[in-house]
């Protein structure tokens, strides 16, 4: 009878040695770089590169959720982003923190170029590098790189800097859905 | 007899076509102004190449697309560019877009053109080129560039081509008018288009609600290898995927293009427009428009300069704007009310409807979806509408993208069958244009991601590159400084030689005291000892002024240079200029000393 039961127990240990080591191996050779759930963030921030989150750029702000903190600090993603970061996350949706800003249209910055000195100091603040110039020669900034941040705004000394809504043209105008529906007999009587 | 496939689905709504068909094709006439949009086609707008205040003529190009997909615009008439301004185009947005305004002369005079008396000794290319060039884009109603379609991916080698004639939508006849009326031109058209392509077969399909233009077009293509097929008349088979299934029973896969099944599709007006840009050199000029409905006296065909204001060709049939409800640009199931009837005619305009209340109400209100299902029952897509629909209201767009909705070709053939009359085309195409939004700023997004990683990227390898530069620059500094100690320790060796050599003159000078001091007796055996001292004093002396010199010109080479250590040599060259001095003192001296006792 014992010798039945020393060979299960060193089959057993056997087959945990086994395994162990496999499964040592496998963490070892199939480890993860860096942290997944940091580039999922990443991806759904809205990458305006703003700061308004309180952190230098949106990769940041992930780490930072990452490691808990919270999902409300972006106001040019919005609700969406919130709901998406919520779905991603598994949390509740928590409104915008209005700390940070309030959401507003998507805006580009605008240098007025007559009143341009030529000084630098926006395309150094610009996070995403879309201003064009060079010292003491007129500034541009390269509207389709633009992510309107509004970073650019306060460094520069003349104010010649305006952010500017983006008005929806022919171009990127798409279908609204069908306006919500009041009860038929209401439109026919209103119509009558 | 050639073999038909049927596909699932599709309607059949009041056809509506006899009331522009009695009469012939007419010419709707120069109007006071011409609207061109630079915009006609799908891809890149077109650049203006005049500017307002030229005199054109007619055929002349105006406009050209020089980065990007597109097709030139030309000059509908001859006369004076007044513009190119914002003006309101027709566009289901009613938004407004840049237009070139020519203001007719009157005179109509064309600009030189070029007809190809036998386009078969040209090359493909260069054929392809000319349909560009006269700014011919699908004229059937999505407007793309006719020479892109017709030049497939070349591993796709296109064994079917398709003249659609099928004109499913009601009302519209312009289609039907142009082939009873020009099938020559057609005809003309698909051979060239025939020559292009060396497909196997060439059917062009015709419903069979228009025998006139069957038999004008049976007639035109008699003898050739076009065939003409009448189809059962249902909608939407004139859509492109649903005439490819019904004549070759095969499916244009998911997000693919008609190319990959071997197949192209082309629209009789194109046909047209290919035969008159290339047997008489003609640009894409007019079109034939149908305006119709019972908001109009006399209902027909017109060919309409590209250009004419919808309000002049309304006229031209009799319009009664007190009798019109809605304005329709298109057919009533695909058509988008116009709001102002000052927009122009454009390449894809095929039709006008000025309908009364009575002939298209305003659609009833929105009901709850009673789950009938009969939408799914007409989809010409086999899609889902009623699933698509949820999606799409609940704005959950990737559950709508999972079940293909990007496969739906708009058709409204589900709204025109709802019980609930829902306007379920509005809510696909509100998601189609939320998920194209969203995938757009994904795009813009990850580009500003890249761009901020390259610039962090950046500054990060500058403040490296700063930081290696700061400690090259300290060791270069260290070695200076070393080398300058080992150069300072060498100077005062050499400083301290010739402190000893002003020493030695010192000592000399002292024993020359000395010697004063002795007996004079004395001093003639000692004078002998004192000569080869003087030599040694004047080679010392020579010396200390061989080093000044080049003191002084090291001190002129410094301040030319303006380098720092100028006052260190400054200091030094004084110092040296002391040494002389005292050398030349003691040298003197022993002479005189020297003299002295030589006299004694």
């Amino acid at each position: 009878m014992w010798t039945g039961i020393l060979i299960a127990v060193a089959v057993l240990l056997a087959l945990a040695v086994v395994f162990g080591a496999l499964l040592g191996f496998a963490a070892e050779r199939f480890r993860v770089e860096g942290n997944p759930l940091v580039d999922q963030i990443d991806a759904l921030l809205p990458q305006t590169q703003c700061g308004q989150c309180g952190f230098p750029g949106c990769r940041p702000y992930a780490e930072s959720i990452a490691h808990g903190d919270a999902i409300n600090k972006c106001p040019p993603g919005g609700e969406a982003t919130i709901k998406a970061l919520a779905d991603l996350l598994d949390v509740e949706p928590q409104p915008l923190d209005a700390e940070h800003g309030v959401e507003q249209a998507r805006r580009v910055a605008v240098i007025r170029e007559d009143e341009c000195i030529g000084c630098t100091k926006c395309i150094q603040a610009c996070p995403v590098d879309a201003i064009l110039g060079a010292a003491k020669h007129m500034h541009t900034v390269i509207e389709s790189e633009c992510t309107g941040c509004d970073l650019c705004v306060e460094p520069c000394p003349v104010d010649c800097i305006d952010m500017v809504t983006i008005e929806p043209d022919i171009r990127s105008w798409s279908w609204q859905p069908p306006q919500p529906t009041i009860i038929a007999t209401d439109r026919q009587g209103a119509s009558a | 007899m050639t073999q038909l496939w049927n596909f699932p689905g599709g309607i059949h709504p009041p056809e509506n076509k006899h009331q522009s068909t009695a009469r012939p094709i007419r010419k709707a006439g120069i109007p006071e102004r011409l609207i061109l949009p630079l915009q006609q086609h799908i891809g890149a707008p077109a650049e203006p190449l005049v500017q307002p205040g030229d005199k054109v003529l007619k055929g002349q190009k105006l406009a050209d697309v020089t980065s990007g997909m597109g097709v030139p615009v030309h000059a509908s008439t001859s006369g004076t560019i007044v513009g190119i301004e914002l003006l309101p185009v027709p566009h289901p947005s009613g938004m407004s877009d840049w237009c070139i305004v020519l203001e007719p002369d009157g005179d109509d005079a064309w600009c030189e053109l070029s007809p190809i008396a036998d386009y078969r000794k040209l090359h493909r290319d260069d054929v392809l080129n000319l349909i560009r060039e006269a700014g011919i884009s699908g004229m059937g109603g999505a407007g793309f560039p006719t020479n892109i379609k017709l030049r497939p991916p070349s591993d796709r080698k296109v064994s079917t081509l398709i003249i659609n004639g099928a004109e499913c939508e009601p009302y519209i006849t312009a289609d039907d008018m142009a082939m009873r009326e020009r099938a020559d031109q057609i005809h003309g058209g698909i051979k060239i288009m025939s020559w292009i392509l060396r497909p196997e077969r060439c059917v062009i399909a015709i419903e069979d609600n228009k025998p006139e233009a069957v038999e004008a077009m049976r007639k035109a293509s008699e003898g050739t290898q076009a065939e003409v097929v009448v189809v059962p008349t249902k909608y939407p088979s004139g859509g492109e995927k649903q005439l490819i299934q019904i004549l070759t029973g095969m499916e244009v896969p998911s997000g693919g293009i008609p190319a990959d099944i071997g197949v192209m599709c082309q629209n009789v007006g194109t046909a047209m427009a290919v035969y008159r840009a290339i047997n008489r050199g003609e640009p894409l000029i007019s079109r034939i428009t149908t305006v119709t409905g019972a908001g109009v006296d006399d209902p027909g065909n017109f060919e309409a300069l590209i250009g004419t204001p919808t309000r002049h060709l309304l006229d031209q049939a009799g319009f009664h704007p007190e009798r019109v409800n809605r304005l329709i640009l298109g057919g009533p199931m695909m058509g988008y009310t116009l709001e102002d009837t000052s927009v122009p005619v454009i390449k894809t305009t095929n039709c006008l409807i000025a309908a009364t209340e009575n002939e298209l109400p305003m659609p009833p209100p929105e009901q709850p979806c009673i789950r009938c299902g009969m939408c799914a029952e007409v989809c010409p897509m086999e899609l889902l509408p009623q699933q698509l629909f949820w999606h799409a209201r609940a704005q959950d767009f990737d559950r709508a993208e999972h079940l293909n909705l990007f496969d739906c070709i708009e058709c409204g053939a589900c709204s025109f069958v709802c019980p609930s009359s829902i306007p379920l085309v509005q809510y696909y195409r509100y998601a189609k244009g939320e998920i194209r939004t969203q995938r757009a700023e994904q795009i813009k997004a990850d580009r500003a991601r890249e761009r901020f990683e390259a610039r962090q990227a950046r500054l990060e390898r500058e403040q490296e590159e700063k930081e290696r530069r700061r400690e090259e620059r300290a060791r270069a500094a260290a070695e200076a400084q070393k080398k300058k100690e080992a150069e300072a320790e060498k100077a005062v060796a050499e400083g301290e030689a010739t402190d000893e050599r002003s020493a030695r003159a010192a000592m000399v000078q002292q024993a020359l005291e000395r010697k004063k001091a002795r007996p004079a007796a004395a001093a003639t055996s000692e004078a002998s000892t004192e000569k080869p001292d003087i030599e040694s004093l004047e080679k010392q002396l020579n010396q200390a002024k061989g080093k000044l010199e080049t003191m002084e010109s090291m001190l002129d080479d410094a301040r030319a240079a303006q380098a720092d250590n100028v006052e260190k040599l400054e200091r030094a060259v004084a110092k040296n200029l002391d040494r002389v001095k005292r050398a030349e003192d003691a040298l003197t001296e022993a002479r005189k000393q020297l003299e002295t006792e030589d006299g004694q």
